[in-house]
Parts: structure tokens; sequence; C-alpha cells
């Protein structure tokens, strides 16, 4: 009796776990076929205008890399705050906050960064758009700075300050430095996070046709057109949708990919 | 230099605190025209956008997704009956000139329903996948599924969505019956998706139990079953559960997923697959036309949704997920 109980629970976790594969495999062969049965390399040479997609790849790279820019050192100087010099209760209320932070609905995002930005701007705008994208990337660097440092031994930092360095020496020299591999995993993981989001985008930086590097626009943006495109009743704004999730979709894995392959080299 | 630090790593931390309540207050303070105009009973009234006065109006939202054109003309009657009911009950007691109304109980119950779908169809589902990883996978095949299902979670959420309406709602229908954009297939979509999330926390909370305790267990002839059921799901029952409570914080205020599927109409659902519109969905599909009395409506969801989420997530961290340091 044991022994069929526990077949049973074992086939059906395996069944569970074969089910949930099945799931995701299919919708990685359906964008695989799709993406690539509309992939042509004159998507990176032609704007959305002329039926390409350059315009919004590398508006989407400026939105998240202008992110980055805002985010990263922010991240990092608070999640060093959080690690470093958070004695008191105050780190650990900031460290919680940033916790919760992380798992705000991006929507709401988009929607505070509208009423902060967009609403007394006149307009959407690129810089509304890397504002949306910078605030759901702060807590995530928060945290990776936060947990990489906490790895770094004790006796690196004594020995530091036992050679008369000042704290925040010992904390650029020395604390970032053991953790920089660490640090940079967990950067590259919030960047291809980012770099996905949509609804943080919808009413911020939403899209444009053309290209531009006009911060002061509306901006163009891969995840927002793929919305659109795939709400178009034509074939071709379909198919069009699909090789720019294809694209989006490598971009993301591979960003991740080379995230995780800096870690194990290192190590 | 080394005050310099200090300080602005202190105020780089405090930003944290400064954006949470800048959220808070920038939301309240844009929903406050709604919040004035409509107060509490705003979260139990069905109408959305619609004008009260002695004519009566259509002027529910159907949204002009393309995707459901077909199954519109239906859903136009549908609509319009249950107007005629409503319009009736609010002339009684609401008699003055024109005005426009909007509740916020259909997008709540939408966001709701669709998220209790999804945790229905995941968590077992994850579970399965965790314990398989974690327990039944030979190392190297687990090494290599462990991988691939973290790879999933990092795919864009608005792939799924397009996955699910061109390819999965179909056959849902087609077994289910009803319409392809429905409460069902929003949620089980919606499910798919946090499933490659949850069976990683899953999986991650069942590897800290000591190999000890379980080697233990087997020495005294227990199956693998009773190690899970017995040493494994209690030991690590603390942090599955917060894992749960993360995912269905993720549910609750995810858009893109959901936005493809459940129909963007301003109906409470009569079945589990007939369309209704979650409070994101109803941001991201109306927010672009919407201004003054609307758009602070819209606020107004977007207020309660953050609340909402904030409450789980702030139980999840308090009470399952605390870092032992």
């Amino acid at each position: 009796m044991r022994l069929t109980i526990n077949k049973i629970f074992l086939t059906l976790s395996v069944l569970s776990a074969l089910i949930g594969l099945g799931f995701l495999a299919w919708i990685l062969v359906t964008l695989f076929i799709k993406g690539l049965s509309s992939f042509h390399l004159s998507l990176f040479i032609n704007d959305l205008i002329d039926g390409g997609l350059r315009n919004l790849i590398v508006g989407q790279f400026v939105l998240a890399g202008l992110a980055s820019v805002i985010g990263i050192p922010t991240g990092m100087i608070a999640g060093i705050y959080i690690q470093e010099y958070g004695t008191t209760k105050y780190a650990d209320i900031i460290r919680d906050l940033s916790d919760i932070m992380m798992s705000a609905p991006s929507i709401v995002i988009g929607a505070f960064v509208y009423a902060l930005v967009v609403v007394p701007t006149g307009g959407t705008s690129g810089l509304a758009g890397a504002i949306a994208l910078a605030v759901m990337m702060i807590p995530v660097v928060i945290n990776t700075t936060d947990s990489m440092l906490s790895l770094v031994p004790k006796e690196l930092r004594e020995a530091g300050i036992a050679l008369g360095a000042s704290k925040y020496k010992v904390i650029i020299d020395i604390v970032v430095k053991a953790a920089k591999v660490g640090i940079m995993t967990g950067i590259l993981l919030a960047f291809a996070r980012i770099i996905g989001e949509t609804a943080p985008l919808l009413f911020t930086s939403e899209t444009s046709n053309y290209f531009s590097l006009d911060l002061t626009q509306s901006f163009p943006s891969l995840t927002v057109s793929i919305y659109d495109l795939a709400n178009e009743p034509e074939e071709s704004s379909r198919d069009l949708a699909w090789a720019a999730s294809f694209v989006l979709t490598v971009m993301v894995l591979l960003i991740n990919l080379s995230g995780r392959f800096i870690t194990r080299n290192k190590k | 230099m080394e005050k310099i630090f200090q300080k602005l790593s202190f105020l780089s931390a405090s930003l944290v605190f400064a954006l949470l309540i800048g959220i808070f207050i920038t939301l309240f303070n844009s929903s406050k025209l709604a919040i004035d105009e409509f107060g509490f009973d705003f979260v139990t009234n069905p109408a959305w956008n619609k004008e009260v006065s002695a004519s009566i109006q259509n002027s529910n939202i159907i949204d002009d997704d393309d995707t459901i054109a077909d199954e519109d003309d239906e859903d136009d009657d549908a609509i319009i009956d249950e107007d005629d009911e409503d319009d009736m009950m609010m002339a009684d007691d609401d008699d003055k000139d024109t005005k426009t109304i909007y509740g916020g109980l259909v997008p709540i119950v939408g966001t709701l329903l669709s998220t209790l779908i999804a945790l229905v169809f995941a968590i077992p589902v994850a579970m399965g996948i965790a314990v398989f990883l974690a327990e039944i996978a030979p190392q190297k095949i687990s090494n290599i599924v462990g991988i691939a299902i973290e790879l999933l979670a990092a795919i864009p959420s608005i792939i799924f969505g397009m996955w699910g309406l061109y390819y999965f709602a179909p056959i849902v229908a087609d077994i289910v019956g009803g319409y392809q954009v429905s409460l069902l297939t929003a949620g089980l979509v919606l499910g798919v998706m946090i499933l490659p999330f949850m069976a990683a926390i899953t999986r991650d909370s069942m590897q800290t139990t000591p190999s000890v305790l379980k080697e233990s267990a087997y020495a005294l002839g227990a199956t693998k079953f009773e190690v899970i059921k017995d040493i494994i799901f209690p030991y690590s029952k603390v942090g599955i559960i917060g894992s749960v409570i993360l995912a269905l914080g993720r549910a609750l205020g995810e858009t893109m997923a959901v936005a493809f599927l459940i129909g963007s109409v301003f109906v409470l659902p009569n079945a589990i697959n007939s369309p209704t519109i979650s409070i994101p969905v109803a941001m991201a599909n109306n927010f672009g036309e919407a201004s003054g009395l609307g758009e602070s409506a819209l606020f107004y969801l977007a207020f309660i949704l953050f609340i909402i989420s904030f409450s789980i997530i702030s139980i999840a961290k308090f009470y399952f997920l605390k870092r032992e340091r």
C-alpha cells in the first residue's frame, strides 16, 4: 500500500513536471517558428514605418540604458549603505521596503511616473520612460548589492581598516571589488528584466514609428510596439510582432546567459 | 570624503523610502477626484463610465480590441441588457443632472478571479516540478531543467500573452466552449507565466532541507513520498508559502499576459469562460483616452491595486520570508 501511494505520487509529480515543461516548450517552439519565419535581416535596417524594427531596438536599448545610468549607481550606493553603514533599524526598514518595491505592480509604477513626470511636462517622453524603468531597477540592484556584499568575509574589512584605510576606501577598494562579479551578474539580470518590460512604458514613453533619439518626445519602444502590432487586424503586422518578440526574447536570454556565464567563469 | 560618501549612501538608501511614499501620495492625489466623488462605494459599484440621467445611454466601454471583434455582437446585446437594469436602479437613487459614474467592482473582481485561477493551476504543477527537480530527477537532468526554468522566468510577459491569444486560447475555447478571450484563458496563461518563477523558488527552499534529515528517514524505511511529505514539506513549508505569495503578488499586478486574453469589457463575468477586465488591463487600455474623472478613477484603481499588493507582499515578508542573518 505504501509503495503504491509512493508510486502514484511520484508518477503524478513527474507528470505535472512534464505538463509544466510541455507548456513552456510549446511557448518557446511557437515563438521560434513564428519568429524565425517572419525574421529577416532587413528588420535591422528599416524603421517601423518601413516595416522594420531598427528604431524600436535602438529605442528600447536607449531607454533601458538610460534607466541603468540612473538606477545602477543609485541602487549600488543604497545597497552599500544597507550592508556597510546600516547598523541601525533604519537600514533594515529600507531593506524590507526595497524588497516590497521589487514586487510592486509595474503598471502602477507607470501610473506613478505618468503623474510625476508626464503630466507636468505635458506629454509622453523618452525621459519619463527611462525614469519608470529606473524606478523598477533600483530595488533589484539594491537587493543584489546587499546580498553580494554580505558574502564578503568580515576579515577583509578588518584587514583594510587595520592598515589604516578609511571606511569608504575599504568599501570601494576592498569590499566592492571582492563582490564585483556577483554584483555584475545581478546588474545584468536586472537589465534583462527591465528591457523586456512593457507596462511601465505604455503611458510614459509610448512608442514611435520613426527613429528618434530625442528624449523629450514619445520614444520608440520595442515592447510597446509589439503590443500595438499584435492587436492589429492585418496578418503582416502580427508577423512583425512575432519577429519583434523573437528578437526581444533572444536579447533577454543572451543578456541573462552572459550574466550566468560571468559567475561561472570567475568561480 | 568619508563624510560625503556616507551622506551620499544614506541619501540613496532614503530614496527608496521617498519613492514608496511618493508613489503612495501621488496615486492618492491623482485619485482624489474619484475618491471624493465615489468614496468607498467605488469598490462595490459595477458601473464604469456610465452616464446616469433620464435618457439611457449605452456608454459602456467595449474596448476596440480587434481580436474580440467577432464576438462583440453577442457581447453588445448582453451588455445593453445589463445596462438597462442598472440604469433603472441608478435612476431611482441618483436623480441629478447627467453625470458619469465610475465603479471599480468589475476590474477588482476580474483581478482577483484571474489570479485565483492562475494559482489553482500553477501551485500543483509548480510543486510537481519542484519535487521533480529537487528529489526525483538525476543531478544532471535536474541542473539542465533547472537552468531552463530560470531562463523561462526571464521571458517577457508580453510573449506569454501573444502565445496565449493566438495558440492557447483557441484550444481552451474548443474544449470548454465560450469565448476565446475570457477569465479562464487569462487565468491559465497567467498561471503558465508564474509557473517557472514559483517552481524555481519552491525548489530552492526544498533544497535547504538538510540531507541528514532525509537520510535518516530513508534509513528508517520511509518511501520517497513519505520523505517528501513528512520531512521536506514541513521543513520548507514557510519558504514554499512565501514563494506562493510572491507569485500571487506577481500575478495580481501582471498587465501584458492578461491584456491579450481577458477581453477588456467592463462586465462582471457570469461564467468562468466569459470575458471581463482586470485592474492593470483597465489601466493599460483606457489610460490613453481618459481624462478628468475617468483618469482619476483609473488612478483610484491603481491605488487599490498598490495597496493590495503592498499588503500581500508585506505579509509574505514579515511572516514567511524572514531572512536569517
